[in-house]
């Protein structure tokens, strides 16, 4: 069942026997030198597979690795191995680390640390502004051609407000072919905010985070995108709101994608009764109507894609009270099952839609070409081997991350990532990484 | 606030130590006692004051000083007092609510405090009472009134006037009832075990 | 009761259960030369002060005192907390020192309650004196008990709450526990001083403050910040204080009965007129003395019992 019969070697021919491509019939799915074959040689490793849904490598568009600077909640090795745990074999490592990741310098730092330690391609997002101070543009192009190939740009943490200079970042990635990724918060209409100003803020006396000051900058981005045809992804969308306006967007030919969290597709702001900050998050966990929306809007495509916005913090960041903690949760180990509870299993998406969501469309929207790919004779051997009837209860301190600022701590969530492949190479396998 | 009692029909092992009529009999043989003791009739203005424990001996000192002012002709000042919150045992129970504290005119500075409860057992109610007193004044003497003694002191106290002396054991409870809290006058004797 | 973090789900019945016990105790210490009660002795009790406050630490300081307790005051500033201690260790470090109650005041919705769960195994009781914007139970208490006193039963009062809502403990609090006794709550204020959602508190929401005063029993005038001046929520201090201060002239629109509560500190002139102020319809003296017999009862009810086992 979740058990593989025998241990994976790095051997270059595997068999995978029984596995299910997108949970459909199974087949006997052969690998060699890293491709996808007709069939190997009887001195292949053989492994039984069956019960075993098939995807495409998982592709997350937005996690926080950490490194530089706060190697004492994440590295680039730790955040790899939770990542290769998670189904994924392609991570984009956002740029507000410490230094900045806004010059050739830093992205090719993080870019050779990924493949060191080789567990997942790691592709670093460079800054759209010089130390994210949304006043001037970083080095785009040089950063596009150092040897990190950056081609996803976003300031997340912080959001490029100014809308001069959002025009112009959008106008100068056309020559690029590169994406600007917004993280979308008008700052002035969230000063000091806490929470999701909603009733459950003002009850818990919490200042909010209006989602007008989410919606004002998707719905301004979006007209500059389309004025200037550049193309624009919008990060962690919250709101129904916010995917209304995607809608909109692209029916108008807007070249726009946008991606959701597992966490605001699950999570809503009731769970903010205990004052913990495990749920304090950027943007805040909304109203449970909202994740209704979100799901339908992720399900129809008008979101494209779960990212996770993986956010390792240490205790001291969230051991205290609310408006002291910093923002954010892990990700990358209970994305998956977050899909599964709340897409699967409720007859939202099937398996082939979880493909779509978790590894095509963001393989497709950050430009990379051997990620996302369909599970054929030809294609990279880039997949992750999932067991749909399992469960599993989320332990912090079992995860991979340094950090354990888990929201699902306790919680039973089914479906369970049984083995990844990056270009053949076993990376994770029931629970441990294959260095 | 102790509830009231209701003693329609006997339940087994309670047996009526005295009649409603033997309350009034003792009351007013008690009363007739202070005014002998404290020469209240030999006095212009009596300086006595009697402050009644609630629950029981708050109802008790206002019939005490009817009774006396009945016998005597003189009005003998009354009043309540609290004592909750100098008991040494609070920490041993859930939260008690308070009762009522009130001292008469003129306050108890130089007077004869008569303290009145309905029944003296351990004496800690009234080692409390004269902790409370100390901090609301001071009298120039303290005597003690009480309807039933019912023996197992636990500490060096001992009452002034006694309406009744009852021995029991430790395991028994007596009761008061008086029509102002409970159905009917009576002391009742307990069998049924458990502390007071 | 183990905490007194807010009024927010406190049943009528433990509410009126501290409110006679403050009223019992004010009456024990009624022209008593001596205000001291034996019944706390040898429990330690410690203020903590996250945001600088005389009149509410001064008050439970007293409360403690008066029961006898020894109270310890910590304040932020000149504490390890100036150096970065975070509070849980704070907390912490005097529970392990001996505190059987710690009373804090801190900026932070929440922290009470934060700090009682880090404070469960010590066992030590929490009482909230104000926690960002979030509750301030015992200010309720008391100005609870100060209607009792001027107004009788609750029960069917129209109270009105005047000002800015939107940032005021006070206002959460009192709306909390004056709806749980039975009171009729209206909120007045201008729109962008009212929290979003407060269409489903169980108030009544008004802008017009001239309109509901007639009807009103009493009236609360919270205090308006001096940053909320600056913070685009009204245009100015003028033009607010021409809305929604009250003035000798809106005093006299009142029913002769009704009451003017102020939690203080007050900016005269502003929410609330000199004359108003001073008048015997404020009981604002009132409402500072029945806050220690009211702190005094909070403490009795948490510390002077053996916890029920659940």
């Amino acid at each position: 069942m979740s058990e593989l019969a025998s241990e994976p070697s790095t051997s270059s021919a595997l068999l995978l026997k029984g596995v299910r491509p997108y949970g459909e019939d199974p087949v006997d799915l052969a690998i060699q030198d890293g491709i996808i074959v007709e069939s190997v040689g009887d001195d292949a490793e053989v492994i039984d597979a069956a019960g075993l849904v098939a995807l495409p490598g998982f592709v997350d568009l937005h996690t926080h690795l950490r490194e530089p600077g706060r190697e004492d909640t994440e590295t680039v090795a730790t955040g790899s191995a939770a990542a290769a745990l998670g189904g994924y074999t392609a991570v984009f490592a956002m740029a507000n680390t410490d230094p900045v990741a806004d010059n050739a310098v830093v992205v090719e730092h993080v870019w050779r640390r990924g493949r060191e330690v080789g567990l997942v391609d790691v592709h670093p997002v460079g800054a759209v502004t010089v130390g994210l101070n949304g006043e001037k543009l970083a080095e785009l192009g040089t950063m596009a051609a150092s040897a990190a190939q950056v081609r996803v740009f976003s300031d997340d943490g912080l959001c490029v407000a100014d809308p001069l200079l959002m025009r112009r970042a959008l106008e100068y990635s056309t020559a690029l072919d590169v994406v600007i990724a917004q993280h979308a918060e008008e700052p002035r209409l969230t000063v000091g905010a806490q929470a999701h100003e909603g009733a459950q803020a003002a009850r818990l006396g919490l200042a909010g985070w209006p989602a007008a000051a989410e919606e004002a900058i998707i719905a301004r981005d979006c007209l500059l995108a389309k004025q200037t045809g550049a193309r624009l992804h919008v990060c962690h969308v919250s709101t129904a709101g916010a995917a209304e306006l995607l809608r909109w967007a692209k029916a108008q030919g807007v070249r726009v994608s946008a991606e959701v969290t597992p966490h605001h597709l699950l999570l809503d702001d009731e769970r903010l009764a205990t004052y913990d900050p495990v749920n304090k998050v950027n943007p805040p966990l909304r109203t449970s109507a909202d994740a209704k929306v979100l799901r339908a809007a992720l399900a129809d495509g008008v979101l494209d894609c779960v990212a996770t916005d993986h956010a390792p913090h240490a205790p001291q960041d969230k051991d205290c009270e609310w408006s002291a903690a910093r923002p954010g949760m892990l990700g990358l180990q209970t994305a998956l099952s977050v899909v599964v509870a709340t897409m699967v299993e409720p007859g939202l998406l099937d398996w082939r839609g979880v493909a779509r969501v978790m590894s095509e469309r963001p393989a497709e929207i950050a430009g990379l070409p051997d990620h996302g790919r369909p599970l054929e004779v030809g294609e990279p051997a880039n997949l992750t081997l999932v067991d749909p009837a399992a469960t599993w209860t989320v332990r912090g301190a079992e995860l991979a991350s340094i950090a354990a600022n888990t929201p699902y701590e306790g919680m039973e969530l089914p479906g369970r990532v049984v083995m990844t492949m990056l270009r053949g190479r076993v990376t994770a396998h029931n629970g441990k990484v294959l260095p | 606030m102790a509830p009231p009692i209701s003693g329609a029909a006997e339940p087994a092992g309670r047996r009526e130590l005295l009649s409603a009529g033997d309350v009034a009999r003792t009351i007013a043989r008690m009363a007739h006692q202070v005014i002998e003791r404290t020469s209240l009739d030999a006095q212009d203005t009596p300086s006595v004051v009697l402050l009644g424990i609630p629950t029981r001996g708050a109802p008790l000192a206002t019939r005490l000083a009817t009774r006396i002012a009945d016998f005597s002709g003189q009005t003998v000042a009354t009043g309540v007092l609290d004592v909750t919150l100098y008991r040494d045992d609070l920490r041993r129970k859930p939260t008690r609510p308070l009762g009522a504290t009130a001292l008469p005119p003129g306050g108890i500075d130089d007077r004869l405090v008569i303290l009145v409860d309905d029944v003296l057992f351990s004496g800690r109610t009234i080692r409390a009472a004269l902790d409370a007193l100390r901090d609301a004044g001071r009298p120039r003497a303290v005597q003690l009134a009480v309807l039933v003694d019912r023996g197992h002191r636990e500490l060096p106290i001992r009452a002034d006037y006694v309406g009744k002396n009852v021995p029991t054991s430790r395991s028994e409870e007596v009761h008061v009832l008086l029509t102002e809290t409970d159905d009917r006058d009576a002391v009742v004797l307990d069998r049924s075990g458990g502390g007071a | 009761m183990k905490h007194l973090l807010a009024t927010e789900g406190m049943t009528a019945a433990t509410a009126t259960a501290v409110l006679d016990t403050a009223a019992g105790l004010k009456q024990t210490l009624l022209g008593r030369e001596v205000k001291k009660l034996p019944t706390l002795r040898g429990r330690t009790v410690i203020t903590m002060f996250y945001e600088a406050s005389t009149r509410t630490r001064v008050s439970f300081e007293i409360a403690g005192k008066w029961m006898s307790a020894d109270v310890v005051n910590v304040s932020a500033s000149g504490s390890s907390v100036g150096k970065g201690e975070s509070l849980r260790d704070t907390a912490q470090t005097l529970a392990a020192a001996g505190a059987d109650c710690v009373i804090i005041r801190h900026p932070a919705s929440g922290a009470a309650q934060r700090l009682a769960e880090w404070l469960t195994e010590a066992g030590t009781s929490v009482v909230n004196a104000g926690d960002g914007m979030h509750e301030h139970p015992t200010q309720a208490l008391l100005d609870a008990a100060t209607l009792r006193e001027r107004l009788g039963e609750l029960t069917g009062r129209r109270i009105a709450i005047v000002g800015d809502v939107l940032h005021s403990r006070v206002a959460r609090s009192n709306v909390h526990l004056l709806t749980t006794l039975g009171a009729e709550v209206v909120l007045v204020a201008p729109p962008t001083l009212l929290p979003a959602g407060v269409e489903r508190w169980p108030v009544t929401v008004s802008h017009t403050l001239d309109a509901e005063l007639p009807s009103l029993d009493a009236v609360m005038m919270l205090r308006v910040q001096a940053e909320r001046m600056h913070g685009g929520f009204f245009p100015s201090a003028r033009e607010y204080s021409i809305a929604y201060g009250l003035s000798e002239k809106r005093m006299s629109l009142l029913p002769e009965h009704a009451v003017v509560l102020h939690p203080g500190p007050m900016l005269r002139g502003m929410e609330i007129a000199a004359a108003v102020a001073d008048s015997p319809r404020a009981a604002i003296t009132q409402q500072v003395s029945n806050g220690v017999h009211v702190r005094m009862a909070v403490l009795y009810h948490l510390l002077a019992h053996e916890e029920e086992v659940a």
